[in-house]
């Protein structure tokens, strides 16, 4: 394929045709903050924490979603740049709670993160904000749509294994939110708690009830491990804090890569060392079963034991 | 022979199975395959019954039924009418037509006589008996119904001679109010289909998009882009589909000439979408109408069937091996779908959220495909230039925007209506010559142009040009060319506001900078008008205003700043006096006016104390009254109802 | 809002029938979903969620995409609303002419807000950005009825005719 060549930052950089800004300045080592972009899942353009500023256009493109082109000349951080991203970082804030404190996801916030480096320190907006109700109906994933900042990874990564897509864009406007069908709970929905979700929120919006309180994301070691209960690999985080397995998190979902509560569950007993009870739905009630039950393994354990036992 | 597009004798073959190529031509100046005097008579008497010469002595009636004038009861004028010609024996010798809109709304019911094309106004069922016996019988003018200026008191007798109409160019609305929009016969008796005719026998799809170029047609739905240029990208476009899409999801505030062109001349939009679809290889289009124009959409379905009853749409178009298919999507209430990407996204079904271009809908449209969108407007132009070639149109209007536009004039202004003038008029032109002024002696203050995206101009602009170039200069732009007229009693603060409130609620949410920027935006500004504004709100609008201009997704929220930036570049000392005075220069803004009582002037009536809704007014009989501005709601009640002018607002 | 299909569907049942009509109708049409919720309201008035299952169910397309459609557009309505809607025009040439006031004159008469319907469902109040009609500011519609120059009074007069 053809290459274009361009100048980011007054840095020349030679990458080949169809290339983003984005990945072209990751090319030349510039950093660009994206909330809502994902490699994984078709190009969205919304969040616009990505812009930079590109010689000869007249606003600022999204660089996650602009196709380098020869002779393009790329500013990554100029003062219009700057003010754009800290005057949304201050949006997103106005409309976010200032619980950082209690936050599950601190230390492990994208908001938090771009909010330090451009020097963000709080909501630039005084005015209304959303109120919704926590989600904790299950007993896996606790959803605070307040902290929600509308990027759309979370739905759009769900709807990429058939059958599912389970959440979706709702309402419109500042209303707008990622909701299950008639804007129920994940329990009365038919979410299948694979972690898909939680795997890409760059936020606090969704996080792992069976982790909750356990540890700071920075007490805590993430070690790869490919679950092998059934062929389609899925990679998931054993979370390692003071040397003992406290949880473990689903991986990237990557193409193929489907992420299932039972692949999650299985390795949570095999791992960790004092896994909680697994919670299966039983008429539409969230119950504790067995592990032999939530893993699907009853018969064939039984037939395990009559066969070795023997 | 029942109508215009009937075969004339069995020599004729043409049906839409099996077209003939000479069909459209025919119907004025045939019968071309043979020589029948008695043929062409009958061709004749149908093309003069449509349009009556001049010296023609049989009479048409021609009512208005466009949207405005059948709120103000133009229905029941028909069956009045009906019954008073019938009752008279006239039921057979006087044609009633019923048309699209005429655009001058205010005087509406509107009512034509021709051919004499007198022109009466305000007509009610009542004065139906005095026009047929006084005019259609005595041939004498019904005096008090004939448009009066209300300037010089002259009265004009012809439709022609009314000042709202005389400086007007109407192209595009030539056959709004003329022509029976349900009749395909009355649209070719105006030489419609001879332009889709002209392209598929004369040139080939490049020379069409050359005639476009040629013509400097520039889109009519709000940014501008060359027509021709955009014509020309979809006919490059790689593709086994291709697709042409109508934008009638006409949704700004304020402007409603797509569905006048819709609901008066929809043929004209069907013709333009045709040629396009010839010139770029397509054989599939979407209209996309507003569910809210519930008349537009009919018309439309109407329009169609006749048109591919008649074989000038369809398969194998007048044997030209060209075929072109219509459908109708109605719109489901989102001012968004406006936006190209969006409009094309809910036509596939879904959430109209705009996409990211490039991909431009040329190369990656409707379901991926090259589609070429564009507005009613601008569709309904095309027939004429494919008629009289782009050359003639192009020596109307400015050097950069050729031929004219339509602007929905409204407002503060004596006639308020659809206006269509040569690009390049002033903007005084358009206010005073056209619209008669300010009504009340008021003083003009600003024009609001280009709906909430565009921005309000001062009085020191009043000469400008009004083209895309200058206007966009001036910082508004000609949107899709809603005009709003202000005078001294509209505050700019809330007319800002009034437009954020608008773009707010119909944000997609899709993007940051919209979603929560105008959110952000109209707090400010509610703040402001409510008193409780501060300087550095200013600075902080002046901020916001310039991150969500450089950085929404779509054209509809990167303009959605322009009525804020326009209205602190040209007004900030209104919003200034709303913040450090807390006072409305205007006296609109409800919060800060304060009611009191001249007590010089106060008859001790009570007549102010029975009818406040608040108890907030006291005094003893024929005592001066006292307002008690903790209670007081600012309501007005009292300051409508005081004989005495003593209750004074500010 | 009455039904324009043709068809009496005073039951369950034959609006069912008339849902599967429509249905089948689009069957093979590409983007189907948006027009087929427009019928499906024409029948039912509003929107029930099994309605929306079965649209789902019958195009194929996930429940929570169906639901994101609806709840984007003003149109479709997840409740049922009064016989006789009410939309009150809030584009800019009614707002200089007084829209607010006529909104308030109605909301009180009725004695329900913005997007409220009447105990009797017989009136739902909503309001429209523009109806188009400028030229009669202030302007409201009622039903596909479009009524102009409207006061207060006269608007609260006017809905009197709409049992």
């Amino acid at each position: 394929m053809a290459n274009v060549t361009l100048t980011i930052n007054g840095i020349k950089v030679i990458v080949s045709k169809g290339t983003t800004v984005l990945d072209a300045a990751a090319r030349a080592g510039f950093f660009i903050p994206t909330f809502c972009h994902d490699p994984e899942i078709p190009r969205f353009g919304a969040c616009r924490i990505c812009v930079v500023e590109i010689a000869g256009m007249r606003n600022l493109p999204a660089s996650c979603v602009t196709e380098a082109t020869e002779g393009m000349v790329v500013n990554t951080e100029s003062p219009a740049v700057a003010e754009a991203r800290k005057t949304i970082l201050e949006m997103l804030l106005a409309n976010h709670p200032q619980d950082c404190l209690t936050c599950e996801k601190n230390g492990d916030c994208r908001l938090q993160d771009y909010s330090f480096r451009y020097g963000v320190k709080g909501p630039g907006f005084e005015g209304k904000r959303h109120e919704y109700p926590l989600d904790d109906s299950n007993p896996y994933i606790v959803r605070d749509m307040n902290k929600c900042i509308l990027c759309g990874r979370c739905a759009r990564t769900c709807a990429q294994v058939e059958g599912r897509a389970v959440i979706d864009f709702t309402y419109r406007g500042f209303d707008t939110k990622i909701a299950p069908p008639m804007d129920t709970t994940l329990a009365e929905s038919d979410c299948v708690y694979c972690g898909r979700c939680l795997a890409v929120c760059p936020v606090g919006a969704l996080t792992y009830k069976r982790m909750a309180g356990k540890g700071r994301a920075w007490e805590i070691e993430k070690k790869p491990v490919t679950c092998t209960f059934c062929d389609s690999g899925c990679l998931f985080d054993l979370n390692i804090k003071d040397g003992k397995v406290i949880g473990v998190t689903a991986g990237s979902p990557g193409q193929g890569r489907p992420l299932c509560l039972k692949g999650r569950l299985g390795l949570e007993l095999l791992y960790c060392d004092d896994p909680a009870d697994p919670q299966m739905k039983r008429d539409g009630e969230f119950v504790k079963v067995s592990w032999s039950d939530a893993l699907g393994l009853d018969g064939v354990l039984d037939k395990i034991r009559k066969i070795e036992g023997k | 022979m029942k109508n215009l597009m009937d075969k004339c004798c069995d020599k004729c073959t043409h049906t839409a199975f099996f077209p003939c190529k000479d069909y459209i031509k025919c119907r004025k100046e045939g019968p071309i395959c043979h020589q029948d005097e008695a043929c062409k008579q009958k061709r004749a008497d149908f093309l003069g019954d449509i349009h009556l010469a001049a010296d023609s002595d049989k009479r048409q009636v021609l009512i208005c039924a466009g949207t405005g004038c059948n709120s103000s009861g133009s229905g029941r004028l028909v069956k009045k009418l009906q019954e008073e010609l019938a009752a008279n024996g006239l039921a057979d010798k006087i044609k009633i037509k019923i048309t699209g809109c005429h655009g001058f709304c205010e005087q509406g019911p509107l009512m034509i006589i021709e051919p004499l094309k007198t022109f009466y106004t305000r007509v009610d069922e009542n004065d139906v008996a005095e026009i047929v016996a006084k005019d259609l019988i005595g041939g004498e003018l019904v005096e008090r119904l004939l448009y009066k200026d209300p300037n010089t008191v002259e009265t004009a007798k012809t439709y022609e001679t009314v000042p709202f109409y005389a400086r007007q160019k109407r192209l595009v609305l030539h056959n709004c109010g003329h022509i029976n929009p349900e009749e395909l016969s009355d649209y070719v008796a105006s030489d419609g289909y001879f332009g889709l005719t002209r392209a598929l026998f004369e040139k080939t799809p490049d020379q069409v998009v050359e005639e476009v170029k040629t013509s400097g047609l520039r889109g009519r739905g709000g940014a501008g882009f060359p027509t021709g240029m955009k014509w020309g990208f979809v006919k490059q476009a790689q593709g086994d589909k291709k697709y042409v899409v109508c934008n009638a999801d006409e949704g700004d505030p304020g402007a409603f000439m797509d569905r006048s062109v819709l609901e008066g001349d929809p043929h004209a939009v069907l013709e333009g979408m045709a040629i396009c679809g010839y010139a770029v290889g397509a054989d599939e289009g979407y209209l996309y109408v507003r569910a809210e124009y519930p008349l537009a959409i009919q018309r439309l379905k109407i329009a169609i069937a006749q048109a591919e009853e008649y074989g000038v749409l369809g398969d194998n178009i007048m044997n030209s091996g060209f075929s072109f298919h219509l459908k109708i999507k109605a719109g489901a209430g989102a001012f968004v779908c406006g936006e190209e990407t969006a409009l094309l996204t809910s036509i596939e079904g879904n959430r109209g959220m705009p996409r990211v271009r490039p991909p431009f809908p040329a190369n990656s449209g409707l379901w991926g495909k090259p589609t070429c969108l564009n507005n009613v407007e601008t569709f309904a132009n095309v027939p004429q230039i494919l008629r009289n070639g782009g050359a003639w149109y192009a020596s109307m209007g400015t050097e950069k925007s050729k031929g004219t536009k339509i602007f929905a004039l409204t407002g503060k202004v004596n006639n308020t209506g659809l206006v269509e003038v040569a690009m390049g008029m002033t903007m005084r032109d358009i206010i005073f010559a056209i619209g008669g002024g300010i009504p009340g002696g008021k003083k003009f203050k600003a024009v609001q142009i280009g709906g909430p995206s565009g921005g309000c101009l001062p009085d020191e602009l009043l000469d400008l040009s009004v083209d895309y170039d200058s206007l966009t200069s001036a910082g508004a732009m000609m949107g899709s060319g809603g005009l709003v007229v202000m005078d001294e009693t509209t505050c700019m603060v809330d007319i800002a506001r009034y437009f954020l409130t608008f773009t707010q609620s119909e944000s997609c949410g899709k993007c940051t900078p919209c979603r929560e920027g105008t959110t952000r935006m109209l707090e400010i500004l509610t703040r402001i008008c409510n008193g409780e504004g501060k300087m550095e709100d200013i600075d902080t609008l002046d901020r916001i205003t310039r991150v969500v201009k450089n950085t929404a997704l779509c054209g509809l929220g990167q303009t959605c700043p322009n009525p804020i930036i326009s209205t602190l570049r040209y007004f900030k000392d209104e919003y200034i006096a709303h913040i450090q005075e807390k006072r409305c220069p205007a006296g609109a803004c409800t919060a800060l006016l304060t009611y009191t009582i001249n007590a010089e002037k106060c008859k001790g009536c009570g007549k102010c104390l029975r009818s406040c809704p608040a108890e907030a007014i006291t005094g003893e009989k024929k005592q001066p009254h006292v307002i008690d501005a903790a209670k007081c709601i600012k309501c007005g009640s009292c300051i409508t109802g005081c004989k005495f002018n003593a209750i004074e607002r500010g | 809002m009455t039904c324009q299909c043709g068809h009496a569907h005073n039951d369950d049942g034959a609006k069912q029938e008339a849902l599967q009509k429509a249905m089948d109708k689009y069957k093979t049409v590409k983007g189907a979903l948006i027009p087929i919720l427009q019928e499906a309201q024409e029948i039912y008035g509003y929107l029930p969620k099994e309605v929306m299952q079965q649209i789902s169910r019958g195009l194929s397309i996930p429940f929570s995409k169906t639901f994101g459609v609806v709840t984007f557009y003003a149109q479709f309505h997840l409740k049922p609303r009064g016989r006789n809607i009410i939309r009150i025009c809030q584009g800019t040439a009614c707002h200089v002419r007084g829209a607010s006031k006529v909104f308030d004159g109605v909301s009180a008469k009725l004695g329900v807000g913005k997007n409220g319907t009447t105990q009797d469902l017989r009136y739902t109040l909503e309001t429209v950005a523009c109806l188009g009609a400028c030229g009669l500011a202030p302007v409201m519609m009622v039903n596909d009825d479009t009524h102009g120059r409207l006061t207060p009074d006269k608007a609260a007069g006017t809905l009197e005719k709409y049992e």
